[in-house]
């Protein structure tokens, strides 16, 4: 069994050789990619239900079928993300020049996976991982073992061994791990554990993606379906068990809505899972026993009063779908991040009130507003800051590739998902090609420096406020002389300089014949 | 309370009152900030003289130009870089509202360097300040004037609560970075910027990094040498090789290092007169501790231009190297000083090994007249940027990011970059309550029936060409159609 340098520095001298940079290859690995998932969706979901208790249902949704989405956006984008980008605006000086932008493999990248969604999780940043041309170490959450097993079953058979590999283990595993030196790291999970990566980056000076998580936000404010509001709200946070990054966490409404939405809430919940979600199929389970005892202790330590729910089982690690009232700041369920079916109700009596609240937190990686009210959503989004932000809906902003999905400040640093994942695992190196021409403009930025030169290159070299832009530099032959005419339209009037100079005589003595500034008509 | 968290604090509560978000206050300050560069520049050409020795045409030529030109496009630009920017949108949120807003990060701290004092300490500036934040910002206490100017004179134009200059040397630099930011930028070398990321990450702070590293110069046999030559003399020599994007060495086949030779030495004189001691466009060494660790590097190679020096004056001359092997002592570090190595290779394919020998550059150099050389050496070795036929002129395109990667740093700017990296690219999603008739197929109780509509609606198929997308988007909105009609209450 290899260990874990060996197998990195196997993957390094592939890297080197050069053979993921290719387009094809890229192409072969995520169709290769496409397959695995493709043809074992029975065993992914089987071994997600035997982990987490997942509905078939969510299974196919939130795991198989966004990584589907992610490989199609990106195979079928692939060749417009890796060319590299021409459209540069330049200035003067440089405008012989070739200027361009190229999206460059890192090298070897560590993708540390999650528990609550551990298949997509880990497979969308192995997509971006992939399209950017570099090779990939999995570290799979040892959370969910019969995932961990297939992931550690299934990469080798279908992607390139050479290019790709799943190391599993636990804590320590992952410690000795990080010693190594990557390109980039990229992590899935808990603040605490995000501290100690990024320090064990900093060694190196490995960029890292951080996708943590915080405290969710859920206002319902103003006018609303509450019915229609209800449901949304019930599925995004009952969905997975509420063990979801982007789960909303606690709802901030009035006192007058909170009446509204308790009735919805419950017969919601009645259509959802029926008198008891208990014995749902359409219900999953939290993740371990010690996750489940951390819930309820949480729930037991609230003084919020259980108007839905409560009910718990530990036996299978069940929790009853939960909702509180009178739940206030400093309630045991407003301390962290609840990953759980425990849904608070803060009653505010203003929206300000709310976006106080919410500005004393940490930025959280979600921010959701439930209101039919324009004014509403706008002056929430104008006051808040959080990694993303969904009006009317929950969760379902992360299924768009076109969207940076990441947080900011505590919920975490960079993002991905479609081109975001690209870049990610890209570097973005400024490539430009001087001509060999135009010399006798280079002569002016020379020593002996002088403040005549200085003025042309100054004006060479800068912007004008209400330039059209556009520039021609003609070069012609006049009386065995070259000469160079810039013309350059600007600010109502065109500026004419022409450059004399021997082509053979040496700098120092090169000097520049300049004509007034010609104002047309 | 240290002087260095009263400042933090005071620039958080400046910035938690919103004042530094609105348009009109970004594009004010930065007006200001290009008032003080006009208005300043008798000042700050003192003080960058009696720190580096620059000439005034130097300073305004490296330093302060870039940074007028830097606020002049922010100001043109901002109103659109602030925008929400469109996003593609999928078949179930065809009727929402989808975008990405650009917002403020917070507090940003702000380290310059020593050896561009205003170029890298206000480039950044330039970025926070369009971006929305407020910003520390922590000169090099190494410029000791230059850093009394951004003391005395910067409050005096821009917002001194929101853009403190915070002076000082390691301790209180220490103590700034006990402080907790929404984001660092770091310019300097890479031991530093690992102690930063360090510090940054205890707060869980993202962080930039323009670090440096040995930055390759190959010149191929066939191309222009007298103009290749002068342009790297001039990249070389300028701030005495204290720059980040300086050619580090020169990589060319012996049989041209004799024809290199005899031009550089010929635009050395060109530029800085026989005796650069006395020309007035010729800088200094920083400090003697720098001084000491350039001189020692000459210590096991062959000097074949310049080698004098004087410790009392941390003046040495315009030097180059010949015949240098790889284990030399001027090949173990970046030289970020006046000496230029040449190392001898067989040909391209021999460079491009050396180079991916070592850590990756800040900058990447070659001149050749064959584009299909530049090609080749561009795609077969990294660097944070790369320049064809000219040195450090990259750095002044705004639309090229300037940064490095791996040890060269992470993370870059100028331009729009600088605006990108400073703020919250945050994704909205912004739906309706209508349509609930599709919403419905998700919620349990989950049924075969219903799993088979939720994934045709959010199926993506990559082999349907344009007929096809459009007979399925038909095909769909019929089947819509139908939905709505069955689950429409």
């Amino acid at each position: 069994m290899a260990s874990q340098s060996e197998v990195i520095d196997r993957l390094r001298a592939t890297f080197r050789s050069g053979v993921t940079f290719p387009e094809q290859f890229r192409m072969t690995q995520l169709q290769n990619l496409l397959s695995l998932v493709e043809e074992n969706e029975q065993l992914i979901q089987d071994a997600l239900h035997k982990d987490l208790h997942k509905p078939k249902f969510e299974s196919v949704l939130s795991e198989i079928q966004i990584t589907l989405n992610d490989l199609y956006f990106a195979m079928e984008n692939l060749r417009t993300w890796m060319q590299p980008e021409y459209n540069i605006g330049k200035n003067l000086a440089t405008r012989m020049d070739d200027c361009f932008i190229r999206r460059e493999p890192l090298g070897v990248v560590l993708i540390i996976g999650a528990w609550n969604y551990p298949l997509h999780l880990i497979l969308l940043p192995l997509v971006a991982a992939i399209a950017a041309g570099n090779c990939a170490i999995l570290k799979p959450s040892e959370i969910c073992q019969a995932t961990e097993q297939l992931l550690a079953e299934l990469i080798p058979k279908y992607l390139s061994q050479d290019c790709y590999a799943v190391l599993c283990g636990g804590a320590e595993d992952t410690k000795s791990l990080l010693k190594n030196k990557f390109d980039h790291i990229f992590y899935t999970g808990s603040q605490v554990v995000a501290r100690s990566i990024l320090l064990a980056a900093a060694a190196h000076l490995t960029p890292v993606t951080l996708e943590l998580g915080g405290k969710s936000p859920c206002f319902i404010y103003g006018h609303i379906d509450i019915q229609k509001a209800a449901k949304r709200l019930c599925w995004s946070k009952f969905f997975n068990t509420g063990q979801s990054c982007v789960a909303p966490d606690y709802v901030l409404c009035t006192a007058q809505t909170r009446d509204a939405l308790l009735p919805a809430l419950r017969e919601t919940l009645q259509t959802f899972y029926g008198p008891d979600p208990g014995a749902s199929p359409d219900m999953g389970r939290i993740v371990t026993p010690r996750h489940w005892r951390r819930l309820m202790d949480m729930l037991e330590k609230s003084k919020g009063k259980v108007v839905i729910g409560g009910e718990s089982r530990e036996e299978d690690k069940y929790i009853a779908p939960t909702v509180l009232v009178d739940v206030l700041e400093s309630d045991a369920l407003m301390q962290e991040e609840i990953f759980g079916p425990i849904l608070p109700i803060l009653t505010i009596e203003s929206l300000d009130e709310g976006i106080d609240y919410i500005n004393r937190q940490e930025k959280p990686l979600a921010l959701y507003v439930f209101s039919d009210e324009t004014s509403v959503v706008t002056t929430v989004l104008n006051n808040t800051s959080s990694g993303g932000f969904c009006g009317n809906d929950g969760i379902v902003h992360m299924a768009l590739p076109g969207l940076p999905f990441g947080g900011v400040g505590a919920s975490g640093m960079g993002s991905y998902h479609g081109r975001w994942g690209f870049e990610t695992f890209s570097h973005r190196r400024g490539c430009m090609n001087r001509s060999w021409l135009l010399e006798r403009v280079n002569v002016l930025r020379y020593p002996p420096y002088s403040d005549y030169n200085l003025g042309w290159l100054r004006w060479a070299t800068t912007f004008k406020k209400n330039s059209w832009g556009g520039c021609s530099v003609i070069s012609l032959q006049l009386k065995g002389r070259r000469a160079t005419i810039a013309i350059h339209p600007g600010c109502g009037f065109s500026s004419v300089f022409t450059a004399a100079s021997q082509w053979s005589k040496p700098a120092s003595s090169t000097r520049l014949a300049l004509t007034h500034p010609i104002r047309s008509v | 309370m240290s002087r260095e968290q009263k400042a933090v604090e005071r620039a958080r509560k400046a910035f938690l009152t919103g004042r530094s978000k609105p348009l009109e206050h970004r594009i004010r300050q930065l007006k200001n900030l290009q008032r003080f560069l006009l208005e300043r520049e008798k000042e700050i050409a003192e003080a960058i003289k009696k720190d580096l020795n620059k000439s005034e045409a130097g300073t305004q030529l490296y330093e302060t130009l870039g940074l007028e030109g830097e606020i002049i496009l922010a100001v043109k630009k901002l109103a659109e870089w602030v925008a929400p920017r469109p996003v593609e949108k999928n078949l179930l949120t065809i009727s929402d509202t989808v975008y990405i807003q650009p917002e403020p990060l917070g507090v940003v701290l702000i380290i310059g360097a020593w050896n561009y004092p205003w170029a890298v300490t206000i480039q950044p500036l330039i970025g926070a300040i369009a971006a929305g934040n407020a910003a520390v910002v922590k000169p090099s206490e190494v410029c000791v004037h230059t850093a009394k100017v951004m003391e005395d004179l910067l409050p005096a134009y821009i917002d001194k609560e929101l853009y403190p200059v915070v002076t000082g040397g390691v301790s209180e630099t220490q103590e700034l970075l006990r402080q907790r930011f929404d984001h660092v930028f770091y310019t300097g070398n890479s031991m530093v910027g690992k102690l930063v990321m360090e510090a940054a990450a205890k707060h869980l702070t993202p962080i930039t990094l323009e670090l440096g590293g040995k930055s390759p110069c190959y010149i191929d046999k066939n191309c222009d040498i007298p103009i290749a030559c002068r342009r790297v003399t001039w990249g070389k020599y300028s701030n005495c090789g204290q720059t980040c994007i300086a050619p580090d060495y020169i990589l060319c086949e012996p049989s041209i290092q004799g024809r290199v030779l005899e031009e550089i030495k010929k635009s050395i004189k060109a530029f800085y007169t026989e005796d650069p001691k006395t020309c007035p466009d010729y800088g200094r060494i920083i400090n003697q501790r720098h001084f000491k660790r350039i001189m020692a590097m000459t210590e096991d190679s062959t000097i074949a231009i310049g080698g004098d020096s004087d410790e009392s004056t941390c003046y040495i001359a315009p030097t180059v190297l010949k015949d240098v092997q790889v284990n030399s002592k001027v090949m173990q570090e970046e030289i970020f000083g006046p000496l230029l190595p040449i190392l001898t290779v067989s040909g391209v394919d021999e460079a491009i090994d050396f180079i991916n020998k070592g850590e990756k550059p800040l900058a990447l150099y070659i001149f050749s007249p064959d584009d299909k050389v530049i090609k080749k050496v561009i795609a077969e070795t990294s660097s944070g940027g790369v320049l064809a036929n000219d040195c450090l002129v990259h750095y002044s395109v705004s639309a090229l990011p300037f940064g490095g990667v791996g040890n060269s740093g992470m993370g870059s700017y100028h331009g729009k970059f600088s605006f990108d990296n400073l703020s919250h690219l945050r994704g909205c999603l912004i739906k309706q309550l209508k349509m609930e008739g599709v919403n419905d197929m998700r919620y349990p109780p989950h049924t075969a029936k219903k799993l088979f509509w939720a994934r045709f609606f959010i199926l993506k198929n990559p082999d349907l060409g344009f007929i096809g997308r459009m007979t399925l988007l038909t095909i769909i909105a019929v089947v819509a159609a139908m939905v709505l009609q069955r689950y429409l209450q």
